[in-house]
């Protein structure tokens, strides 16, 4: 058996270690740094990075959207789409803001009933539950009705919006109490993101539900062959996104000190081009959260350059647009090239 | 009859309105290695997925050793002894090595539901050791097995079938898209898997690989079995107006 093993050892050519995704991103990230940097000493004569408040205000601008798209990438590994995130905070978070308001405001909604100064577990628990209904929905009609995840989850956008909108026909709902507002409160967010983000880490790279993510996004007819229960994984990887986008809900109301039934429109868009710059593949299979979390910072020290070189929020958009478009066909590059060397 | 290890009576599957497989009635004994040969859409790969619980059959029964079975999903299959290498492989091309030889019974160091910790160590020692026992040496365990050439996968797919006790292994076109060496080296490995005293069923379209490595070639046409011959009794001629139809065995008169 030797001499066949050499054979098979000789004729196979050996492929060196795949460049990393995320290798691209941390390079376009300190590009980007160093070409603000560089434009900022030599038009506005300081120094953008030198400079903690401008930094601290980007990454907490940034991690909210973060944390939702923690979530949204694990459902893009598993081969999907999640576009309801957006709505889900703003739907979780004005249900949630209902549950948190003090008992001085006379306008508070549940005053009448006496639920108000109630401690922050209420608030808190009534916002993920919503999110958890968006999430078992949107499990159930991707798993079990087989609905393809880019039509399931833009109906749950659509509606989750409408819930939001509805809950008070428009009105922002104010005034919470002191510990919810902590929730949001300094740097509170950005820690939230990075315990949310060091945890599904971890939970994407040495567990078995990281590694059926893979695997069902890598291939799921081979994945079903080899005994998953995809509709049962598919399920709580679309219950996942949604409770973190409940919590990403939380945190923004928190810190806003209000809900405001427009709250996380368009974030879904945003946590989708975070993943995708970060190295998560669109079709699939391939990514990571650490490739979201330097998207995520890509986005936040593009927007605070903008702000700082004060440059017109109407060309973010178009720039915001820019980036996604060129970072999947960067994806779709990268894919060509590897099926041509296979 | 307790050395019939694996047993069909009227198994039949219909996809819709096409009828893949229709009353086959099959049988495989201990220590036994079988040959199913027939054209392309005759019925193996469905015969296949039926005993496998990848499917659920139209109806009919599955035997294996000695008590009915109706497997849920391919890893009750897996779990009560039968291993597959399937046509399309059902690897994960995402994956590297180790993670595909345990995808779907991954071995765990701390137990946590779904969020069960994997043990790499263990996963990895096993592999090193599945790919010893059939001698197939692959470069960068650690690698996505999408860059690998077609016989490599084939060999983690068949090493796969090695690294769990089994008392079936089941192989479809193992070789069908490999070249000479390769192929030569999953013979290898399959010839290594038979001196442990496996009973196999391999399907294969290679005429000489099938009277190189089985003692019963079982015919299909159009979803049924049209022959059930001994490798001593015939020849690839023989074997060859089965499958074309020009030929069908005596006892299956009128079933084709
Ligand atoms: N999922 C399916 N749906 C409908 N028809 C199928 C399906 N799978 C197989 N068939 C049909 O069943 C027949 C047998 O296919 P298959 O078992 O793959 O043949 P073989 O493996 O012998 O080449 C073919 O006519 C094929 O088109
Ligand atoms: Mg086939």
């Amino acid at each position: 058996m030797t001499d066949a093993s050499a054979v098979m050892g000789q004729m196979d050519k050996p492929r060196r270690k795949p460049w990393p995704a995320e290798l691209n991103a941390l390079i376009g990230l300190v590009v980007i740094m160093a070409i603000f940097e560089i434009v900022g000493w030599s038009l506005v004569g300081q120094s953008f990075l030198m400079n903690k408040l401008r930094l601290s205000i980007m990454i907490t601008q940034v991690a909210v959207v973060g944390i939702l798209a923690v979530g949204v990438t694990q459902v893009i590994i598993s081969g999907g789409i999640d576009l309801s995130g957006g709505s889900i905070i703003g739907a979780s978070a004005m249900i949630a803001m209902s549950f948190a308001q003090v008992g001085t405001n006379p306008r508070a909604i549940f005053a009448a009933q006496g639920l108000v100064d109630l401690p922050i577990l209420f608030p808190i628990l009534v916002g993920l539950s919503v999110a958890l209904i968006g999430g078992l929905i949107n499990g159930a009609l991707i798993a079990y009705v087989k609905l393809p995840p880019f039509i399931a989850t833009l109906g749950m956008m659509v509606s989750a919006r409408g819930v939001a909108l509805w809950y008070t026909k428009g009105q922002p709902i104010s005034f919470p109490t002191n510990e919810f507002m902590a929730l949001g409160d300094g740097l509170m967010p950005v820690w939230i993101f990075i315990g949310v983000a060091a945890l599904f880490s971890l939970i994407m790279k040495y567990t078995v539900y990281g590694k059926h993510t893979y695997a069902i996004g890598s291939n799921e007819a081979s994945a079903r062959m080899s005994g998953i229960n995809v509709e049962r994984h598919l399920m709580l990887v679309y219950v996942i996104a949604a409770l973190l986008a409940g919590l990403a809900g939380l945190v923004l109301t928190a810190r806003a000190q209000t809900a405001q039934p427009v709250f996380g429109t368009m974030n879904e868009l945003d946590a989708i081009a975070m993943a995708v710059i970060g190295g998560v593949s669109l079709s699939g299979g391939r990514g990571s959260i650490l490739g979201t979390a330097l998207g995520m910072l890509i986005f936040g020290v593009i927007f605070s350059g903008f702000i700082f070189l004060s440059v017109d929020a109407y060309y973010q958009n178009m720039v915001k647009g820019a980036i996604i478009v060129g970072a999947v066909a960067l994806d779709q590059w990268r894919q060509k090239r590897q099926a041509m060397e296979a | 009859m307790s050395d019939i290890i694996l047993k069909t009576e009227g198994l039949t599957k219909h996809y819709g309105g096409v009828h893949a497989l229709e009353s086959v009635d099959f049988e495989l004994r201990t220590g036994e290695h079988v040959a199913i040969m027939g054209d392309n859409g005759a019925g193996k790969s469905t015969f296949v997925r039926q005993i496998t619980g990848v499917e659920q059959r139209t109806r009919g029964r599955i035997v294996f050793q000695g008590e009915d079975v109706n497997f849920k999903g391919p890893l009750d299959a897996r779990e009560a002894g039968i291993e597959t290498v399937f046509q399309n492989l059902a690897l994960a091309d995402d994956l590297d090595v180790p993670s595909n030889l345990f995808l779907g019974r991954e071995k765990i160091l701390v137990k946590l539901g779904p969020f069960s910790i994997l043990d790499f160590k263990g996963m990895r020692a096993a592999t090193d050791a599945a790919l010893k026992r059939t001698a197939v040496k692959i470069p960068n365990l650690g690698n996505p097995i999408r860059n690998m050439s077609g016989g490599q996968r084939q060999c983690v797919a068949i090493a796969r079938t090695a690294t769990f006790a089994s008392k079936l292994i089941i192989m479809d076109e193992p070789t069908a898209a490999l070249g000479v060496q390769e192929t030569r080296q999953v013979e290898n490995i399959i010839r290594q898997l038979k001196a442990n005293g496996e009973p196999m069923i391999l399907i294969s379209h290679n005429m000489r690989q099938v009277f190189d490595l089985v003692d019963r070639i079982v015919v299909f046409r159009r979803g049924r079995i049209v022959a059930n011959l001994n490798k001593s009794e015939t020849s690839g001629e023989d074997v060859v107006s089965y499958i074309t139809g020009a030929k069908t065995g005596a006892e299956y008169a009128g079933a084709a």
